[in-house]
Parts: structure tokens; C-alpha cells; sequence
């Protein structure tokens, strides 16, 4: 359910409530109306043309630094 | 792509499942009910069941928008386009749903009817400007995450007065089905894989009745294979530990509150519907939203009176048995035979996250031999 | 001086009634633009001499929205098209004919854009447009403009090249990356429009097979994987030999645009067309020096081998993903649409 794919917000048209955001070169804009605060450099979750929710890069990194942290116990097993 | 490659890094996903397989009890058994398509498409996509132990199985949920909408509501989408000759619109994933007698929508466009694909509720706004001699129908479908941009763009035609613009709202809503599954007690739960972008909207709280209530662990996970590992992983150690807590593992976009933001423009434009029925799970109480009376004017169940449809099961389509958990797809007699992504039969054999067309799909290459 | 306005100009039921207002359309553009001498004699058929030896035919009808896209338009499209399905026997190309069937009411100046293109990619390829048919049908009735074309061919003597000849061992060759052309199509589309520096692939792949059997006369199987893309080609090529293939998702060329526009639309690069891309099945021993005779052509710099074909009863394709699992690579059901879930 629910396809959402993480892209960088490239510019804000805050008159419009808009985002132009980029994935990998594929630039296309997005409603920023569910959003409360959104900056150019955000990752943000694209569902059906609409920004849902910004990604926490301190979090992600947070989980990244758990997956090493497990494969290092892997490692060790 | 940053945020999604290194979540599909197939050597930290071996790793995580050599401690998951280390983890396991050998004596006893781990259902997990992954609720949603998203995460069934994901398993199957990148083979994550192959690296799971014997032990460790995946049941499917109903977490797919287009699998649980019963094939009444098509067919009255359908009466829809062809007697009130109406534009209707709507996401591409319910072309090929089947509704009752063989048909679909993408069979009523065949035939004439005027239905469109949109990628964005926001295009129907602008077909409705384009069409003002038209009026144009947004047939609604999805769960938390798909219903806030809807409301979005009601309140636009509101605030617009577009009088030939109305919604057929088809939203439901991911705890009381959760809760219904759980309350049936017969697909056997041990854990929960809860919803990564629906989480999102509504936030993780939203699911600490069901923990509580029928004890079982819930991670939310997100929708990478990777995360999928991980919040295995998370799931096996609440069960050994005997806990029944909300876990998040998808912490980079799900807050414990949700998006706040688009929780109050679904309260706004939105109310609970008293019942709604559901493919596969039947009629359940408060598990749906309905359009508010302020916006009566855009609610097209309100504007062209639509009557309920009542529609009969396919017969031997286990779907209904499918989406509660109670099913694998292969057990289905239709399975593969009577019904394949070409000609299917039952709803889970359309969308491409419906348990069926994934095990289809994706599942088939274990009976090949002779692979070299 | 002309008498057709072509600024301001459309077509009308009497540009293919086959009077006076269809000779001075034909005369003033197709026979303008395509000019060559077989052409301009003005015959509703083209004689010419024929080597010896195996010929073939092909014909593919073109229909595409929108009508100019990224990178080409339905013009050159349909030069290349029927140019690669020719080729894809191992035949030099020698002739094409064209049918256009439009819409009343086209605008002539458009036509002259595609007729234009159309003619660039006809002499860039070698392979003249020699005759041809127009027809005009009611507003209403057709989507601006529809050609067919049709191609001929001649097949070098020692070259066997068949869907049917792949067998257990073979190694599988793709020529460039995936998806492009469907990606840049479906960027401007309407209702979908998505920014893109993509550009469609199309392109006439009659040199690079050219060279390809020039050295590897023994090719067994070429295809170019338009519609449906690389897994539908594989699935025709496994069902044709009755063999498996089992190819690596890591092997395969594609762009990161295109799997960005995939993530976004929920669609699968393996089953986007491709218009300027071929699939090559060949004897192992000869992959290795074939790849590197496709690496030096312009067309094929990122040819890569990407799996093998092997025994297998049920005729599957099996990837190895990326991630490390396998799965199953199928026919498409119902056509790729964008999904939300």
C-alpha cells in the first residue's frame, strides 16, 4: 500500500503551496500543503503528487549506524 | 538513490537475517502478518522470504487499498461513468480490479465510457476546470496515506466553488481493520509488521489499543528490505521476550503523533463513517470516513444518490480467506489457473501488492528445476 | 510556389480523396522531402533489381502520444522501427514504404514536422522511402496521425539469426541501458509531465547489427525489445527456444533517471520500451569478442552481457537481485500503468 518514494526538494513556490523535487534527475513538482515546515535540501516521501512527510536525516543515519552496528554482532557470531 | 540504496544493501539484509535465524526458537513457530501490500510486494521483490528461516513465516494482510474495496463500489463507479456520463477519474491501480459479472473499469472505458487515469488527486481540479460542462467524478481509494491529499484538494474545490467537481470517497482506515483481523483470532498472529507510510500520517500511538488489547508486537516498519530484516528481527525478540509492545522501526519518517498537519485537514473535510464494507473482511463498524455535511455539495454518493450495490463472491475465490490471513494464495483452486494477472478473478491477483499477483509473480521460480 | 498553405494549413477529407488536393499534398511534401528517384516517378508502386539471395519484410504500424517526444517524434520513430525489425535478421536494409493515415483537421505544419523527420532519418539511415499511401479519415477518428511503414532487406549468406535458436549455455547480450525511451514518452505525457534531461533511444540499429554479424555471423537470436520491454523480449526468446534464462539484475544497464522516474511511478525498468536497443543471444564463445565489436559502435558503448540461457522445462527468466534474492521475471500482464500502491 501506498507508494512513497523519498526525493530532495530542489525549490519551494510557497504561494502555491509547491515543491519542485528531484529524484535522480527526474524533476516534478509536488503539493507541500500537508506539510507544516519544508526547507530546499529536505527529503521528503512523494505519494500521489503530494509531499507526506519529511525524512529525519538525523534518525535514517541513527538506523544506518544500527544496521553496522548488528552486522558487526553478525560478524562476531 | 539516497535514502532507498542504502536500505536495499543485500549484505547488511544477510547479516540481520543470520541473527534473526540465531534468534529464533527452533521448538516453536513465528507468523508475522505483514498488513500491508507494500511490504508483501517488498518480500517478494527482493526474495526477503528466501532468507528467513524455515520457522519465520509471513502472512499477508489487507494493507491493499484495491484489494479490500468490494466490488459493489466499482460497479457503482461504473453506473456512474456510463448513465450519468460523468468524467470519472482515478488512480491506475483499479483499472483492472474486477467488479461483479466480468467487468471493469478498464472494460466500461473500452466500451465508451470517459474514465481517466491520474497520477495525482490534484490533475482531477484541473480536468474539472478543463471539463465545466462536465461533471467529473474522483473515485477515491487508499488508506491514511492516500486520504489526506484528498481532502487537500476537496478543501481546493470548496475554496474554488467548483461546482462540477465531487468525490466518491472509498477511504478506510488501517486500525479498525487491524483490530478486526486480531479480534477474529484465525490467522494465528504472533506479531504485526505495521504500515511504514500510512504510520506516517497517523503516527505510531495510533496502534497501542490493538498491543494492548490482543497482545501481540507491532514494528512499524519501513518499506526497504532491509528495514523489513530489521523489524523482523525487532518482532523476534518481542516474542521471545513474551512483550507486546509498539516498536518503530521506520523512525525516519514516523513520529510517535504522526503528520499533524494532514491529521487535521482529514478532520476538517473527513468524518467516520458509521460502517463500511470491505472486500474479504465483510461490513465493519467505524473502519472508513465519509465526506462532512459542509461539503455535501462535493460528495458525489450525495450529489448522484448513489444506492449501495450489493455484489456476489466469486465462486472459489478464496480472496476473502486471503486477506484476512487465514489463506496462502496457493491454496486457492483458481490459483494460477482460472485466475493470473492476464484474467484475474479475484481482486489480489490485480494489484501488483495483492498477496496473490505477488506470489504469482514473484513466487514461482522455487518450482522450477534444471536451473543452471 | 506552393500551394499548400502549410503555416496555417490543416488536413481536410479532400487531402486523401485522391484528387487534386492529394497530388499537391503528396507532390509537395512526401515526394519534396523523401526525394528519391524511385519515389518521384510517381507510380503507386517502386520496381527495382534484387540481389541474390534470403530477403525479408517487416511491417510495424506507429501510433504514440504524444506525437513529438524528447529525442524524436512519430516520424523518425517510424523509420527506425520497421529499420530495426528488419535488421534484427541480420538484413542490411534497402527499401521502406510508408502509409500514413490523418486525422482531419491535423495541422499541415505538423505534418510537415514529422514528414521532415522522418525523411532526416530515412537518409541518415541509408533506406529511402520509395512508395507510399495517404489516407484521411474524420475528426474523431484517428489520434492526429498514424504510419505504418514496411521494410525489406537482404540477409548475408552465412548469417541464420532466429527467436527460435537460443539454447542451454548461450550467453544473453543488451546493448545499451534500459527504459529510456518509455521514460522520456511517458515525461510528456499529459496529466504526468515530469522534468527530465531524458531522451527517448530511438534509433537505427541496421550498422551495429551490420558489424555485429559481420564478425559473429553464428548470432543465434536478435531482438529489439520495444513494447514491453527487455522482459518481454526474454519471455518471447525463452518461449520460442523452450529454453530458461537466468540473468543479474546488477548486470543490466540503466540510467539513473530512469530508475528514479520507475521509483516514482511505481513501474518496473524492465518492462519499459526501448526503441534504439537490441537483445543479442550468442554461442559462449563468442560473447566476449562480440560484446567488444558492439562496445566500439555508437550505439552500443554500454552493451553489457547480462545473464545466460539455460535448460529450464517452464521456460522461466529468474533475476538475481540486486539485493541478493532471486525472482521471477514475467510476461506483463494488461499494459505498465503508473500505481499509487
Amino acid at each position: 500500500m501506498c507508494l512513497a518514494v523519498p526525493a530532495r526538494v530542489e525549490s519551494l513556490n510557497p504561494a502555491a503551496s509547491t515543491a519542485m523535487i528531484d529524484l535522480d534527475g527526474i524533476r516534478k513538482e509536488v503539493s507541500t500543503q500537508l506539510l507544516d515546515e519544508v526547507a530546499v535540501g529536505d527529503y521528503v516521501l512523494v505519494h500521489v503528487g503530494f509531499a507526506l512527510e519529511r525524512i529525519d536525516a538525523v534518525e535514517a543515519a541513527k538506523t544506518l549506524a544500527l544496521f553496522a552496528e548488528l552486522r558487526a554482532q553478525d560478524a562476531e557470531g | 538513490m539516497k535514502y532507498v540504496d542504502e536500505f536495499r544493501n543485500g549484505d547488511t539484509a544477510s547479516a540481520l537475517a543470520r541473527l534473526i535465524r540465531a534468534e529464533v526458537k527452533p521448538g516453536r513457530n513465528y507468523r508475522l502478518m505483514e498488513f500491508c501490500g507494500g511490504h508483501t510486494h517488498a518480500i517478494f521483490r527482493f526474495g526477503v522470504n528466501d532468507l528467513m528461516p524455515e520457522n519465520v513465516r509471513f502472512i499477508h494482510g489487507p494493507g491493499c487499498p484495491v484489494c479490500v474495496l468490494p466490488a459493489g463500489r466499482i460497479e457503482s463507479a461504473i453506473r456512474l461513468a456510463e448513465e450519468e456520463r460523468v468524467i470519472l477519474c482515478t488512480y491506475a491501480d483499479l483499472m483492472r480490479v474486477p467488479a461483479g459479472s466480468r467487468d471493469s473499469l478498464h472494460k466500461a472505458k473500452a466500451r465508451g465510457a470517459d474514465i481517466r487515469m491520474i497520477y495525482s488527486a490534484t490533475d482531477v481540479l484541473a480536468i474539472a476546470q478543463a471539463n465545466p460542462e462536465r461533471q467529473v467524478v474522483f473515485f477515491a481509494i487508499g488508506f491514511e496515506t492516500t486520504t489526506p491529499p484528498t481532502a487537500a484538494v476537496l478543501k481546493i474545490a470548496k475554496a474554488m466553488q467548483l461546482n462540477n467537481f465531487t468525490v466518491f470517497c472509498n477511504h478506510v482506515q488501517t486500525p479498525p481493520a487491524m483490530m478486526h483481523i486480531l479480534s477474529a483470532g484465525e490467522a494465528g498472529i504472533d506479531g504485526i509488521l505495521g504500515p511504514s507510510h500510512v504510520s506516517a500520517i497517523i503516527g505510531s500511538r495510533a496502534y497501542a489499543d490493538c498491543c494492548d488489547k490482543y497482545r501481540v508486537p507491532l514494528v512499524i516498519a519501513g518499506f526497504e528490505p532491509v528495514d523489513v530484516i530489521q523489524s523482523v528481527l525487532m518482532l523476534v525478540r518481542q516474542i521471545n521476550a513474551g512483550e507486546a509492545e509498539v516498536e518503530n522501526q521506520y523512525t525516519r519518517a514516523v513520529s510517535q503523533t504522526g503528520n499533524q498537519k494532514a491529521q487535521a485537514l482529514m478532520q476538517e473535510v473527513f468524518e467516520q463513517r458509521p460502517m463500511f464494507e470491505w472486500r474479504g473482511l465483510g461490513s465493519l463498524p467505524e473502519s472508513a470516513v465519509q465526506i462532512r455535511s459542509e461539503y455535501a455539495a462535493f460528495d458525489a454518493e450525495k450529489r448522484f444518490n448513489m444506492k449501495e450495490i450489493a455484489t456476489a463472491d466469486i465462486k472459489g475465490c478464496i480472496c476473502p480467506a486471503v486477506l484476512r490471513g487465514v489463506n496462502n494464495p496457493d491454496e486457492c483452486k483458481l490459483f494460477g489457473t482460472a485466475c493470473t494477472p492476464e484474467d484475474p478473478k479475484g481482486a489480489c491477483m490485480v494489484s501488483s501488492e495483492g498477496a496473490c499477483a505477488a506470489y504469482y509473480s514473484y513466487g514461482r521460480y522455487r518450482e522450477t528445476t534444471g536451473t543452471t | 510556389m506552393s500551394r499548400l498553405d502549410i503555416k496555417h494549413g490543416i488536413i481536410e477529407m479532400g487531402h486523401g480523396s485522391g484528387g487534386r488536393a492529394s497530388a499537391t499534398l503528396i507532390e509537395e511534401l512526401f515526394i519534396r522531402h523523401f526525394d528519391n528517384s524511385l519515389l518521384s516517378q510517381g507510380n503507386d508502386q517502386a520496381a527495382f533489381n534484387v540481389p541474390a539471395g534470403r530477403m525479408v519484410i517487416s511491417t510495424d504500424a506507429h501510433v504514440i502520444t504524444p506525437l513529438f517526444f524528447p529525442g524524436g517524434d512519430i516520424g523518425s520513430l517510424s523509420v527506425h522501427g520497421t529499420i530495426n525489425d528488419v535488421a534484427m535478421s541480420g538484413a542490411s536494409p534497402l527499401y521502406l514504404a510508408a502509409s500514413f493515415i490523418i486525422e482531419e483537421g491535423f495541422p499541415l505544419a505538423d505534418l510537415e514536422a514529422i514528414v521532415i523527420s522522418m525523411a532526416r532519418a530515412s537518409k541518415a539511415a541509408g533506406v529511402p522511402v520509395v512508395t507510399g499511401d495517404t489516407k484521411v479519415v474524420e475528426r474523431g477518428k484517428g489520434d492526429g496521425v498514424f504510419i505504418t511503414t514496411t521494410g525489406i532487406g537482404i540477409v548475408p549468406a552465412d548469417v541464420d539469426i532466429s527467436g527460435d535458436r537460443a539454447r542451454a549455455g548461450d550467453l544473453i547480450i543488451v546493448s545499451g541501458s534500459i527504459g529510456d525511451h518509455g521514460i522520456a514518452i511517458l515525461s510528456s505525457r499529459e496529466g504526468l509531465e515530469f522534468g527530465t534531461a531524458m531522451e527517448s533511444d530511438s534509433a537505427a540499429l541496421h550498422t551495429l547489427v551490420a558489424a555485429m554479424v559481420a564478425d559473429v555471423p553464428g548470432i543465434r537470436c536478435l531482438r529489439d525489445p520495444t513494447r514491453g520491454g527487455l522482459a518481454t523480449t526474454l519471455n518471447e526468446l525463452a518461449r520460442q527456444s523452450g529454453v530458461g534464462m537466468r540473468i543479474k539484475e546488477t548486470a543490466i544497464p540503466v540510467k539513473a533517471e530512469v530508475k528514479g522516474a520507475c521509483e516514482l511511478l511505481g513501474l518496473d525498468p524492465l518492462y519499459i520500451a526501448n526503441e534504439g536497443k537490441l537483445v543479442c543471444i550468442v554461442a559462449p564463445e563468442d560473447a566476449e569478442r562480440l560484446l567488444t565489436i558492439m562496445q566500439k559502435h555508437p550505439l552500443a558503448q554500454n552493451a553489457a552481457i547480462i545473464g545466460t540461457v539455460c535448460t529450464d522445462a517452464q521456460q522461466m527468466v529468474v533475476m538475481a537481485t540486486a539485493f541478493g534474492g532471486k525472482r521471477v521475471v514475467d510476461w506483463l500482464a494488461g499494459e505498465q500503468l503508473p500505481r499509487i500502491c
